[in-house]
Formats: C-alpha cells, sequence, structure tokens
C-alpha cells in the first residue's frame, strides 16, 4: 500500500494551500480532487475582489486559484483528479483512504489526513418551497456555472431568493448578460451578504432588495412560470394577504451554505452547531487525532484570503502531526458571539500567535470583543461596527495569559 | 451630509460625504482609499467588471476575463458589448489582452484563465 505522511482531500483553494505549506515542511504529500482541474468554486467566480488581502490586488477567483496552482506544480506535489474518496478508516497509527478513479479501487495510507472539501450551497429542498416542481429553479452556483463554465444563459427573467454573497454577485452577473432580474427577496430584515456586494452588485443595477420577503409558492409545469412571494413577520412567517405573484421563468437560490463534512462525521469527528463544521483546536485538529480540516470544511469564510491563511496554517500542522497526548483547553462562547474558531487550543502547542476568527450573533456598534480568563479581563479590542455577514481575524498572543487545564477561558462582545 | 457605501474591499465601510464650499470632506473611513474612492463616487463613478469571452473550442466554450482597471460606470454596458463580440479562436492564457485600449477608455480586457493551454 502506498504511504503518505499527509492527504489532503479537496483542490480547491483550501487543498492548495494546505498541500503547499505541507510540502514545504519536506513531506511526503497527495492531494485528492474529483473534477478534471484543480481551483475548486474559484474557477466559476470569474467576479474580482479575491486577493486583497494576500496579495494586495483585485483579482478575479480564476487567477487567484492559478496563483496557486502555479505553485502547486512548481513544487511537484502529486494529485489524483478525477479522483472520489469513498471511504476513510482510523487505524492504529493514521488512516486508509479508498479512493476510486479510472484506474478501480485503491488503498493508500496516511499518517494525516486534511479534509478540505468545502462546502455546499443549501437547495430548493432544504427550505420546504410549496407548489409544482417544474425545471428553473436552481441555485446561484449552478447558475454561475451554467454561465461562467458552459456559456449558457439559464434565464431570461428571474428572481433570486437569498440575499447571499453569490446571490447578489449572480443578480448583477445575469443582468450583465441581458437578462432581467426583477429582485432579490431576503426572509431576514438585514442582507446576508457583504455591504459592498449589495452596492455593487444590486443598487447599481437597480435591482430591488426586498427584505422580510420569501417565496410561498412556485408555479409552471415543465417550466417555472410564476412564483409567489408574501412578506414574513418577525419569525420568518408569510404574513396572510400580502401574497403577489410574480412572472419569471428562473428562482436562483442564495439560501446559505453549509460546510460539506460526511467524510469528517463518518470518521466520528464531533461537529459545531454553531459552525456546523468540526471543532477544531488553534493546530487546525478535529477531535479525532491526526484528522484535521479547513477552509469552508471548516466554516463558511466570507472571504478566501482567510480560507488560504487558515488552510496553510493547517497544512504545517498535519505535515509536523506527532501523535501525542492531547491537552486541551475548551473555548466558551459568551454573549453576542454567533461562533468562534478555532473552539479549543492545544496547550502544548505554539500560544504566541493564535488566530481567531469570529463572527458577531448582531449588528453591534462600538462595541469590545472581549477575552476572560477566570472573570478577568485580559484582551479586549473595540470595533466600530460588528455584523454576522462580516467575519473577523485576530491574531492573539495567549502565551500572555498563563493558562492550564483549569483555566476558564470565555470570549465575548460586550 | 450623505452617507456611501465604499466597495473598495471587503470592510464595506459607510462613509459620510460633506460638501463644505466646494471642497469634499470625508469621513467615516477605515484608510485612505475610502477618500478618493468617495471623490470619485461623487465626481465620476467607476467600476471594474468581468464577464467572459466565447472560443471557437468546443472543450472550453468560454474563457473569463475582466478589464485591466476602472471604468466609467455608465460606460459598463457598453464594453459588455465589445466583449460579446469577441469570438476567440487563439489559445491564450492569463494575462493576455483580449481588447487592447478598448472602447479608448485607457484599459484592456485580459484573460484571467490559463484553461485554454492548460488543458
Amino acid at each position: 500500500m502506498k504511504e503518505y505522511d499527509v492527504i489532503i482531500i479537496g483542490g480547491g483553494p483550501a487543498g492548495l494551500a494546505s498541500a503547499i505549506s505541507a510540502k514545504d515542511e519536506g513531506k511526503d504529500i497527495l492531494l485528492i480532487e474529483r473534477e478534471v482541474r484543480l481551483g475548486g468554486i474559484l474557477k466559476q467566480c470569474i467576479h474580482d475582489g479575491f486577493g486583497l488581502l494576500r496579495f494586495n490586488e483585485k483579482l478575479s477567483g480564476p487567477e487567484y486559484a492559478e496563483k496557486y496552482i502555479d505553485i502547486f506544480n512548481e513544487k511537484k506535489i502529486k494529485a489524483l483528479t478525477l479522483t472520489f474518496v469513498t471511504e476513510i478508516v482510523k487505524e492504529e497509527n493514521g488512516f486508509t483512504v479508498s479512493v476510486v478513479n479510472r484506474d478501480g479501487v485503491t488503498n493508500l495510507h496516511t499518517k494525516t489526513v486534511i479534509l478540505a472539501t468545502g462546502c455546499r450551497e443549501r437547495t430548493a429542498r432544504q427550505i420546504f418551497i410549496h407548489g409544482t416542481r417544474p425545471s428553473g429553479i436552481f441555485t446561484a452556483g449552478t447558475a454561475q456555472a451554467f454561465v461562467n463554465i458552459y456559456g449558457q444563459k439559464p434565464t431570461k427573467k428571474c428572481i433570486i431568493l437569498g440575499s447571499g454573497d453569490i446571490g447578489l454577485i449572480m443578480a448583477r452577473r445575469l443582468t450583465l448578460e441581458g437578462a432581467e432580474v426583477k429582485g432579490v427577496y431576503e426572509a431576514k430584515p438585514t442582507p446576508s451578504g457583504l455591504t459592498r456586494n449589495v452596492h455593487q452588485c444590486l443598487n447599481d443595477y437597480n435591482i430591488p432588495l426586498h427584505l422580510s420577503h420569501t417565496v410561498t409558492r412556485v408555479f409552471g409545469n415543465s417550466r417555472l412560470t410564476a412564483v409567489e412571494v408574501s412578506r414574513v413577520d418577525e419569525n420568518m412567517a408569510p404574513i396572510k394577504g400580502t401574497e403577489q405573484i410574480i412572472e419569471c421563468d428562473a428562482l436562483i437560490l442564495s439560501v446559505g451554505l453549509i460546510p460539506e463534512n460526511e467524510l469528517a462525521e463518518t470518521l466520528g469527528a464531533k461537529l459545531n452547531e454553531r459552525t456546523k463544521g468540526p471543532v477544531c483546536d488553534n493546530l487546525y485538529m478535529t477531535s479525532v487525532d491526526g484528522l484535521f480540516s479547513c477552509g469552508n470544511a471548516l466554516h463558511v469564510n466570507d472571504l478566501v484570503d482567510y480560507v488560504s491563511e487558515n488552510a496553510a496554517e493547517a497544512g504545517k500542522a498535519a505535515a509536523n502531526y506527532i501523535k501525542s497526548e492531547r491537552k486541551l483547553l475548551e473555548f466558551s462562547v459568551g454573549e453576542n458571539l454567533l461562533y468562534i474558531v478555532p473552539q479549543s487550543i492545544e496547550l502544548e502547542s505554539d500560544l504566541s500567535a493564535v488566530t481567531v476568527y469570529f463572527r458577531s450573533s448582531g449588528d453591534f456598534n462600538g462595541k469590545k470583543f472581549t477575552i476572560k480568563v477566570n472573570g478577568d479581563t485580559v484582551f479586549e479590542k473595540k470595533y466600530a461596527f460588528l455584523r454576522p455577514p462580516e467575519m473577523e481575524k485576530l491574531v492573539i498572543d495567549m502565551n500572555k495569559f498563563n493558562l492550564n487545564m483549569n483555566s476558564r477561558i470565555e470570549f465575548s462582545i460586550i | 451630509m450623505e452617507e456611501m457605501v465604499c466597495i473598495e474591499c471587503p470592510n464595506g465601510c459607510v462613509l459620510t460625504v460633506e460638501n463644505k464650499d466646494g471642497e469634499i470632506i470625508v469621513g467615516n473611513y477605515k484608510c485612505k482609499k475610502g477618500i478618493t474612492f468617495a471623490k470619485t463616487e461623487l465626481l465620476s463613478p467607476k467600476r471594474t467588471i468581468s464577464s467572459i469571452v466565447r472560443t471557437v473550442f468546443p472543450d472550453i466554450p468560454v474563457i473569463p476575463v475582466r478589464v485591466s482597471g476602472d471604468i466609467p460606470k455608465d460606460r459598463i454596458f457598453d464594453v459588455i458589448e465589445e466583449i460579446n463580440q469577441i469570438r476567440l479562436d487563439k489559445r491564450v492564457g492569463r494575462g493576455h489582452i483580449i481588447i487592447d485600449n478598448v472602447l479608448g477608455l485607457g484599459v484592456n480586457i485580459i484573460a484571467t484563465s490559463s484553461i485554454l493551454i492548460n488543458t
């Protein structure tokens, strides 16, 4: 059986960055990708704005991905494309990874595994819309692939449900391709996507954004002919009498992303209720020894720059992994925090620069991100504004906190 | 006083813009890009755009492109129209100029992927 130090599953931005940093540690690496090409979803994200933090450039998705693919190839890192992972089995000294591709079924052995499987879009099935089942209802990502990869126009006149970033980006993209986007409907009272995307994708093109509205029914037999939209109350329940019929040939969904963790679950990795990804420590190791997670499989990031960054850290940690007793100190999540990543720290690791990602649970102005150890405030940072769609990142020296297994460390926004 | 969302970076600062005796005063910015953005946005708003161009190759029917720099916001659809005229018959890579100085706006339309040569 072939033997590796690190096997990385997924060839998107997270997989590429983790492979490169693991390779830099001088280890035997294999990356497994199910598609023909590396690059993941960035291949179809042709809009610009990627890489502002990492390269100080406004790159398109393909450019950002290809910068990493070029480095990946220069370093002669091994990749299997058009290859599916069918099973991962945990063993005494690592994992056996079963893959299937054109060569048949192969078993590979590795000391560590990095899950860089990204996230998936929530679909129509998951949001319970009533009515018939015509064609013309698809996710924003599917619409994006039609337009940007296959050069097909999936709609002439559509509405978009959900105001996630991909939905906003597609509203602009479809408008530029000559389609009429009749409006973006969002059940929540605030937009889900970045403010700048509301501005440059909707306002610039006079596409109306209807907050506190949702689609309550779809019409059409073979193809969608119309949708019914309704206003919703504060519990997001449709209000009777507010129904309105809108003629359109497509309903495009941008209703959320969920980290993809089918493999993590089969290995018994504990998932976090809030992030929907595995719980991890500051080395990005999950609750399963030797199993690492990064990028959007860990938690949905709003910038690819952050994905590359934490994936590179995960790659380095996986490459240098030595089996030992873990000394994990769990973080507690206090008020006004939606979530925090990581959820614990390994006390035996280097704590001089711990990266922490967090989102607030609501819109706040002038509040402080606060860390308390045993009730005493040890760190605080003031933010002019915090909003759930906008993730924040901090690098904190936790050596100063003098932590031990009995410490109680709590994060909150107050 | 007017409010304006800066689109220069993901921070999306809500800028305040004031015209004091012909001088534009910008507030609430986290970096200097905000000041430039607000002034340009008031006088002659500019944007960057991305799209695709069609190719003659059946394996790769379209490749992604973008403008190499800002264009006036009111010329977006004119530039898209130019991009839509192209039928690419050469296998070119990332950074290749597809349209030089599009509509005389001083920016190029460039390929943003090497997918045609790395297949």
